[in-house]
C-alpha cells in the first residue's frame, strides 16, 4: 500500500506519521506543500503540527497551499485522506469535512491520553476493529469541534461522526470531554466516509513503551482494510 | 551623540571600565562602539564576576566531547551518536513579560543546540516563583507556562521533565531556566570558530527589528520600581520561524559548506560576530546596509544591539553561497551575505559607505574585565534540637496530607499537561517521574534527563547545598536506570557586588565542583545569572542542575509506580533523622534555621552504583529517590503513581517515627522488589556495604503504618492533585 504525508512549513508530526505508516507496512512518501501533484497513493495524510505557525487561523493558510488542489481532487474522486490534529484543522478549512475547530474550552493546550468510542464502523478506517473504545493521545490547543444545528443534524443523519470522547467503558459524557467539543466529537468523516479528520494522534500510540498501543491496532486494521 | 563618561554609565559600564575602553582604543569610542563594548562587557556576556570561579569546575571526562565555551556541551553516547545539551536562564525578561520571556528562553536554548548541528529531542525547565499568596505569582506562573508551551509545542520538541518551586524570595525575581537536549552524529558537530580569509559571512533567519535592544544589559542589573519601562528590552518570539530555521539549518548542515555557525542570542549580531572572529583569531568586516531589517531607518547602534530572535550567523565556504541560498529560499527565510572574514583581527562595520566601528577583537574578549569580587564565607548553622512536645501531638497521616498538598510537593500535572511531551514519538518516561526519558530514535538506547535545584539547602549552607543539587540530579537519573554522564548548570544568584551573595555563589560552585568531581559527573555547559534581585532583596541562591544519563537498553528503564501487590519495598541508604531545613521543619514546625542534611559523597556514589547493578540484574521493579518531604512522601508518590498501597513498618532504630518518615537525609532510594529476589538483593547490598531497611509490603489500596493508622490511596491522590488545580482555577 502506498501512502503520502504532506509536509507544510510548520508541520511537526510528519516524521512521526512517516515512522508509523512504515512500521505497519505502508510504502510512504513525504510530499512538499509546494509540489503540484501528489504521487499515486492509497492514502494521503495531513499530519499534525503548526502549519504556517497557526497564523491567521489554524489550518487556514495550509488549506490554500499548492498541493492542496491535488489533495482535494483526490478526495473528491474517492481517495482516502486522513487529517490528524492540525491536519484535521486543515481539512475543515478546505471544507472537505464540515464544521470548525475552536480554541479549547479552558483556553489551555492539552497533552494527555483520552478514550474515544468508535461511532461508525461501516467505513475503511474502522471496519473490522474489534474494540468499541480506543485509548489515544491528544495534544492540541484548538480541538473544540463546533458546527451549526443544521450541520449537526446533517452530520448525524449521514452518520459522519467517527469517534467521540468517552471514558474507558465507552460512556460518552461531558465529564470526559477534554476540550468542549460539541457532542464530544473527536473526529468526523465527509459524507462518503473516505475523508477522516480527527484530533487524536494514533501515530504516538504504536509501542508499549509509548503512551499505549491502540494506534498500532488502528494502523494494522487500516492497511488490512485497504488491501 | 557625543560619548562621555555619563553616557557610558547609562550603558551600565563602570567609570573604570569606560576609562579602560578609551585606553584600549587610544581614543573615545563612538556611540555604536560604546554600545558594543557595553554589550560584550556586561555580566551576562563576559562572566566578569564568575569566570575566575567557574574555571575550577571539573569539565572533562571519558565521554565528554565538548565542555563549556561552545554554544552547548557535547557527550559521546556510543555508535557515533552524541548528545548536545545546555541549560540557560531567562529570568529577567520573564518577570517583565512572562509569556514572551519564557517563550524566547526556550527558543534561545533550542537555537544553541541546533547551532551545533543537533536536532533537539527534548526540552526541560526549572521555574521558580514567589509565594503563592503574592499578587503577581498566579499570573506569572500562567504566563510562563503558556510561554514555554507556546514555543516548545510549536517547534515539535517534547518537554519531558521539569521542576517548579515556590518561595517568597522569588516574589520580585522569578526564575525561568530552560534546557534542551539534541542528537547529532559525532562527525557532524558544528562549532563557532571561524577559519580562513575572505570567507563570506551570512545572515539567515528573521529580520532584525528594534526589539530586545540591550536585553543582555538589562539582565545584568537589579530591578527597581521602574521595571515596567524595561518591557521593550524583552524579545518577541516566533516559534514558527524558528521551526523553519531549524529545518533549513539542518538541511544546510547535511552538506559541507559551513565553516562556522553561531546563533544570535544575547547581544545579537554583536556577540555572534565577535565570538566567531575571536575563536578563529580573525577579523570580521560587515556592511550593515546588507542586514535584513524589519523597520526602516534603523541605526548601526540598533542593528548591532537588537536581540530579535530566530537569527543565525554563518561563515560559509567560498562558492557555496548559491547552494545555501536555495535552501533558505525554500524555507522562506532571509539570506544575506553581509560581510567577510579578514586578517585585521578587528571588527569593522560599515554603514552608508562610512566606517562606523573599528575595534580590535581582543579588546572585547580577552581584555574584557575580570573581577575577583570580595566574598564572605558562610558558617554552618547550629543544629536545632526538635522538642519532643513539638511533635508529640502530631499525627503522622495528618502531616502527610499537609505535605502532599504543599505547593512544592503537589502534582504539577496542570503545568506539564500544557506541554506537548509526546511529539517525536520517543518519550518513554513522561513528566512526573524522577527523570524524563526519550529513546534515541531508531535504536535501543535512551537518554534520561532531569533538572533540580535546592534553594533552601543552598541558602542554609551554600557549600553543602551545591553538593546536594548535583547528588540529587545523580539520584534522579539512577532511579530510572540511567548511568549519569554529565551535567549542565544554571547559576541563579543575587548581586555579585554584595559580599554575601558572592559568597553564596563561590561556595555553591565549590560544592558543585566537589560533587561533580567525585561522582565523575562533569559540567559540560552552563550559564550564570546574577542580579536576581529587586533593590536590596536578593533571591535564595539557586543553582539549577540539569543532569543527563544514558540507558543502554530502554527496556531496562525503571519507573516509580509500585507494580505488584506483595512485592517488598526497601529503603537504600541510612535514615539518620535529619529534620533541619526539611519541608517538614519549615512548613509544619515553622522552623527555618539549622543546617541542611549532610552530604556523604562516598555513600552517594556507592548507593547509586549498587542500585544500578540491581537494576541491571533485573531485580528492581520500581525505584524512586528520597528527597523533599522524606521517606513517606516518596513512598506515597510511588503508591499514587501505581494506584497501589503499602503496609509500612518502621524499623527498630532509636529515632522516632516522625523523624524517620519526614527527615531528608541524603543518598537514599526506595526500591520495589519481588519476595523471591529478596535474598539475592540483600546479598548484593551487603557485599557493597550499602545500608538498607525493609520498610513494607505493597498492598491493594491503602497506606498503612504499623497495622494501626491508615489512609486510602484514592484519598492521597485527591490530596496530591488538589492544590495546584484549585489555585489556578480561582
Amino acid at each position: 500500500m502506498k501512502s503520502s504525508v504532506i509536509t507544510f512549513p510548520g508541520s511537526n508530526c510528519d516524521r512521526d506519521m512517516d515512522v508509523a505508516l512504515k512500521k505497519f507496512g505502508f510504502k510512504n512518501k513525504m510530499v512538499w506543500h509546494n509540489d503540484v501533484e501528489i504521487p499515486k497513493s492509497d492514502l494521503v495524510v495531513l499530519p499534525g503540527g503548526f502549519s504556517y505557525g497557526d497564523y491567521l487561523r489554524c489550518g487556514s493558510m495550509a488549506s490554500k497551499s499548492k498541493i492542496m488542489k491535488s489533495v482535494i481532487n483526490f478526495a473528491n474522486s474517492g481517495g482516502m485522506v486522513m487529517g490528524i490534529c492540525n491536519g484535521f484543522q486543515i481539512l475543515v478549512e478546505t471544507g472537505l469535512v464540515p464544521g470548525v475547530l475552536l480554541r479549547n474550552k479552558y483556553l489551555e493546550f492539552i497533552c494527555k491520553n483520552v478514550f474515544v468510542k468508535i461511532n461508525n464502523k461501516r467505513n475503511t478506517y474502522f471496519k473490522n476493529i474489534d474494540n468499541e473504545v480506543l485509548e489515544l493521545h491528544i495534544a492540541h490547543n484548538e480541538g473544540n469541534y463546533f458546527c451549526t444545528k443544521n450541520q449537526l443534524k446533517e452530520i448525524e443523519d449521514n452518520e459522519q461522526i467517527a469517534i467521540n470522547y468517552c471514558n474507558k467503558d465507552g460512556k460518552i459524557d461531558e465529564e470526559f470531554n477534554p476540550n468542549g467539543s460539541i457532542k464530544n466529537i473527536a473526529g468526523i468523516f465527509n459524507k462518503e466516509k473516505n475523508v477522516l479528520g480527527m484530533m487524536p494522534h494514533p501515530e504516538r500510540m504504536i509501542h508499549s513503551y509509548l503512551s499505549g498501543e491502540d494506534g498500532s491496532l488502528f494502523f494494522n486494521n487500516l492497511i488490512n482494510n485497504l488491501k | 551623540m557625543i560619548v562621555n563618561e555619563q553616557v557610558a554609565i547609562d550603558h551600565g559600564l563602570k567609570k573604570e571600565e569606560y576609562k579602560k575602553i578609551c585606553e584600549l582604543l587610544e581614543r573615545t569610542p563612538n556611540i555604536t562602539e560604546l554600545g558594543i563594548f557595553s554589550a560584550m562587557w556586561n555580566e551576562h556576556c563576559s562572566y566578569k564576576s564568575s569566570r575566575l570561579h567557574l574555571k575550577k569546575l571539573p569539565t572533562k571526562g571519558k565521554q565528554v566531547i565538548q565542555g563549556p565555551g561552545e554554544n552547548a556541551g557535547v557527550i559521546d553516547i556510543g555508535d557515533n551518536d552524541a548528545i548536545v545539551f545546555k541549560i540557560e536562564s531567562h529570568n529577567h525578561p520573564s518577570f517583565i513579560e512572562p509569556y514572551q520571556g519564557a517563550a524566547t528562553g526556550v527558543g534561545g536554548i533550542m537555537r544553541d543546540v541546533f547551532t551545533m548541528g543537533a536536532r533537539p529531542i527534548a526540552n526541560l525547565n526549572s521555574i521558580h516563583f514567589g509565594s503563592p499568596q503574592h499578587k503577581k505569582t498566579k499570573n506569572l506562573l500562567r504566563g510562563v507556562v503558556h510561554g514555554i508551551g507556546g514555543y516548545g509545542n510549536c517547534m515539535g520538541v517534547p518537554t519531558i521533565a521539569g521542576q517548579t518551586y515556590f518561595d517568597s524570595s522569588y516574589n520580585g525575581n522569578i526564575l525561568v531556566n530552560a534546557m534542551t537536549l539534541g542528537l547529532v552524529k559525532k562527525n557532524k558537530i558544528f562549532y563557532s570558530k571561524a577559519a580562513g580569509l575572505n570567507k563570506p559571512v551570512i545572515y539567515v533567519g528573521s529580520k532584525t527589528g528594534r526589539d530586545g535592544i540591550h536585553g543582555a544589559s538589562m539582565a545584568s542589573a537589579s530591578f527597581d520600581e521602574k521595571i515596567e519601562e524595561k518591557k521593550p528590552t524583552v524579545q518577541v518570539g516566533d516559534p514558527f520561524t524558528e521551526k523553519l530555521l531549524l529545518e533549513a539549518c539542518l538541511e544546510l548542515m547535511a552538506g559541507d559548506s559551513i565553516i562556522a555557525i553561531q546563533d544570535m542570542g544575547a547581544a545579537g549580531l554583536t556577540s555572534s560576530s565577535i565570538e566567531m572572529a575571536s575563536k578563529g583569531n580573525l577579523g570580521i568586516e560587515i556592511n550593515l546596509n546588507k542586514v535584513p531589517c524589519r523597520e526602516s531607518k534603523m541605526t548601526p547602534y540598533e542593528i548591532m544591539l537588537s536581540e530579535s530572535q530566530e537569527r543565525m550567523l554563518i561563515v560559509l565556504e567560498n562558492g557555496k553561497e548559491e547552494q545555501a541560498k536555495k535552501i533558505f529560499d525554500k524555507w522562506n527565510l532571509d539570506f544575506a551575505i553581509i560581510g567577510k572574514t579578514t586578517n585585521s583581527k578587528k571588527i569593522e562595520l560599515f554603514f552608508n559607505n562610512e566606517k562606523v566601528t573599528d575595534i580590535p577583537v581582543n579588546t572585547l574578549v580577552e581584555n574584557s574585565p575580570m573581577y575577583d569580587r570580595k566574598w564572605k564565607k558562610a558558617k554552618l548553622p547550629k543544629k536545632n534540637r526538635i522538642k519532643k512536645e513539638d511533635i508529640k501531638n502530631l499525627k503522622i497521616l495528618d502531616v502527610l496530607k499537609k505535605v502532599l498538598s504543599n505547593p512544592n510537593i503537589c502534582s504539577k500535572e496542570w503545568i506539564w499537561q500544557q506541554y506537548d511531551h509526546t511529539v517525536m514519538g520517543d518519550t518513554i518516561q513522561k513528566p512526573g517521574g524522577d527523570s524524563g526519558v526519550v529513546r534515541v530514535h531508531g535504536t535501543d538506547k535512551a537518554v534520561a534527563a532531569s533538572v533540580d535545584s535546592s534553594a533552601v539547602y543552598c541558602w542554609a549552607h551554600p557549600l553543602t547545598g551545591g553538593k546536594q543539587v548535583v547528588c540529587e540530579s545523580f539520584r534522579n537519573l539512577i532511579s530510572v536506570g540511567a548511568k549519569p554522564v554529565a551535567i549542565t548548570n544554571c547559576l541563579n544568584f543575587g548581586s555579585p557586588e554584595n559580599e554575601e551573595n558572592m559568597g553564596e555563589f563561590v561556595e555553591c560552585v565549590q560544592g558543585i565542583g566537589e560533587a561533580a568531581e567525585y561522582l565523575k559527573f562533569p559540567v559540560v555547559s552552563g550559564n550564570v545569572s546574577f542580579y536576581n534581585q529587586t533593590k536590596e532583596e536578593g533571591i535564595k541562591p539557586t543553582p539549577s542542575i540539569g543532569g543527563v544519563g544514558i540507558i543502554k537498553d530502554y527496556k531496562k528503564m525503571i519507573t516509580m509506580d509500585f507494580k505488584k501487590v506483595d512485592n517488598i519495598a526497601l529503603v537504600i541508604g541510612k535514615t539518620e533523622g535529619h529534620i533541619d531545613q526539611s519541608l517538614f521543619a519549615r512548613n509544619i514546625l515553622d522552623e527555618k534555621n539549622g543546617p541542611p542534611p549532610e552530604i556523604n559523597l562516598f555513600n552517594e556514589k556507592n548507593n547509586g552504583e549498587t542500585l544500578l547493578k540491581l537494576i541491571d540484574k533485573g531485580y528492581v521493579k520500581s525505584a524512586h529517590d528520597v528527597s523533599l518531604g522524606g521517606l513517606i512522601t516518596a513512598l506515597s508518590k510511588m503508591c499514587i503513581k501505581g494506584k497501589k498501597g503499602i503496609s509500612l513498618k518502621k524499623p527498630g532504630y532509636l529515632i522516632n517515627q516522625i523523624e524517620y518518615f519526614f527527615s531528608e537525609d541524603q543518598g537514599r532510594y526506595i526500591i520495589e522488589i519481588e519476595k523471591k529476589d529478596l535474598k539475592y538483593v540483600i546479598e548484593i547490598l551487603d557485599k557493597n556495604s550499602v545500608h538498607y531497611d525493609e520498610i513494607g509490603t505493597v498492598n491493594e489500596k491503602e497506606l498503612i503504618i504499623d497495622d494501626k493508622s491508615k489512609v486510602s490511596i484514592d484519598d492521597l491522590i485527591k490530596t496530591h492533585n488538589y492544590w495546584l488545580n484549585n489555585y489556578m482555577s480561582k
